[in-house]
């Protein structure tokens, strides 16, 4: 299996391949990792007549801290997420997502960046992204803006990135100390995508829920914000009631695709499971202070 | 057709050139133009590991990689584990704890041990089943793989510089 042929582009800087992006025009496609779009290309669901390469840009990569802020290049791999220091202090949900992504092989390729603005609801960043509250640097022809997740996903393979725009950085405001996190994710096997997975976010006052994010991936065209299932549990102990509740809420609004990895209603039951599972766990994780 | 492009890097420590279509993928390049035959085709989709090879420090499956992304990298494929009719600690764990059988995913197998045991020296079973769990293995259910992965980190250890 080998792609149709196209023209290979290797720029050195983001205004380089703004610039290839604009004068190339709609018919090429960036570069991450590959692991998304190379597979795409060889079956033929992808034809760009150009490919520009984001891999040799140096300023698209690394992980760093600016005031509150975590700021990740688009770049960056699985591998050096599930690898940072900084990471796993301040925001140890990207430990354990990235962690959960594919095999070893695929992480050291695989990029943040292209994972998120694939727009694939199997993907996990996304649903990460919108439980940290994350949000993007888009960089085009005209300049530079910065876009919450929340809102960023449109549908299968749709975001609010143009063409001719780069997702640049990925920002992720800092956790309040204490937040418990927690990603589960049910997968037939090492590599696949999930049937269903589940991300949250959690800080409590005492026994009760202060703030709670949660969002669902694969269970709809975009990643899902449980939004009912967060208000229900906010004042509330986290116990078999409160769990179930926010479970219910949040199958309420799945729409799963029936596939090989299940029916809709097991997909949709799943859900309702990894929220019950996720929140137990975050919670167990997070400061009662 | 689009142009084809001269892609050089190092393989196995020796230079290497090859004129390729931008669309080539590196298992391709590797196999039929430097005749380098270690690294299998499996699947052709990113799942088995039979086609992994370590580029710059990074173990990748050599289907799902354009020659021309790795202009200038430096390679390892199983070839280069043998030195001066020496096998590496990690072929000759293999070979005496029957850490293969029909022996087809065991270059891409051996090529991942490789750089797992560079970043992690010591490593818990855990560990191992979780850093080959991009290698598929139809024929020894793992057991014994694990077994070479734990024997090539002593021996590898014994010889290592203190």
């Amino acid at each position: 299996m080998i792609p149709l042929a196209f023209d290979y582009h290797a720029p050195r800087s983001v205004s380089e391949a703004i610039s290839l992006l604009s004068s190339l025009g709609e018919d090429s496609k960036l570069l991450a990792g590959g692991h998304s779009l190379l597979p795409m290309m060889k079956l033929r669901f992808a034809q760009p007549s150009h490919l520009i390469d984001l891999g040799k840009i140096t300023e698209l990569r690394g992980i760093s801290q600016v005031g509150n802020e975590i700021r990740i290049g688009a770049t960056t791999t699985e591998h050096e997420l599930l690898h940072s220091k900084l990471l796993a202090e301040k925001v140890p949900l990207l430990v354990e997502g990235a962690g959960l992504i594919a095999d070893p092989q695929v992480r050291y390729k695989g990029t943040i960046g292209g994972d998120i603005s694939h727009g694939d609801p199997g993907n996990d960043h996304p649903a990460l992204m919108l439980a940290l509250d994350a949000s993007f640097v888009l960089q085009g022809a005209k300049g530079e803006r910065v876009v919450k997740a929340d809102g960023y996903f449109l549908g299968m393979y749709s975001t609010l990135l143009e063409p001719g725009e780069i997702l640049t950085q990925i920002r992720v405001p800092i956790p309040a100390a204490g937040s418990g996190s927690a990603y589960q994710k049910l997968k037939r096997k090492t590599g696949d995508f999930a049937t269903a997975a589940t991300a949250v976010m959690l800080q409590m006052k005492g026994n009760t829920v202060a703030k709670v994010s949660i969002a669902l991936t694969n269970v709809g065209p975009t990643p899902l914000k449980a939004r009912a299932a967060e208000e229900a549990l906010i004042g509330k102990q986290i116990n078999d009631a409160s769990l179930n509740e926010a479970a219910r809420l949040a199958m309420s609004i799945c729409e799963p695709m029936p596939d090989q990895r299940g029916d809709a209603d097991y997909k949709r039951a799943m859900c309702g499971e990894m929220t019950r599972r996720a929140l137990q766990t975050a919670h167990a994780r997070a400061s009662k202070a | 057709m689009a142009k084809t492009q001269t892609v050089s890097f190092k393989l196995n420590g020796k230079n290497v050139e090859a004129a390729v279509e931008p669309r080539e993928l590196l298992i391709h390049t590797l196999r039929e133009r430097l005749l380098h035959t270690g690294p299998h085709i499996g699947c052709e989709t990113s799942h088995c590991g039979a086609c992994t090879v370590d580029v710059d420090g990074m173990s990748v499956k050599s289907c799902t990689v354009l020659s021309v992304q790795c202009n200038g990298a430096d390679m390892l494929t199983v070839e280069g584990l043998e030195q001066g009719g020496v096998l590496h600690a990690i072929q000759q764990a293999f070979h005496e704890e029957h850490g293969l059988q029909c022996g087809f995913c065991t270059p891409g197998m051996m090529t991942r041990v490789y750089r797992l045991l560079k970043e992690n020296p010591n490593p818990t079973e855990q560990d191992i089943r979780y850093g080959i769990a991009g290698n598929l293995c139809r024929c020894t259910g793992y057991q014994n793989i694990v077994k070479a992965v734990q024997s090539a980190a002593k021996k590898l250890a014994a010889t290592a510089p203190a």
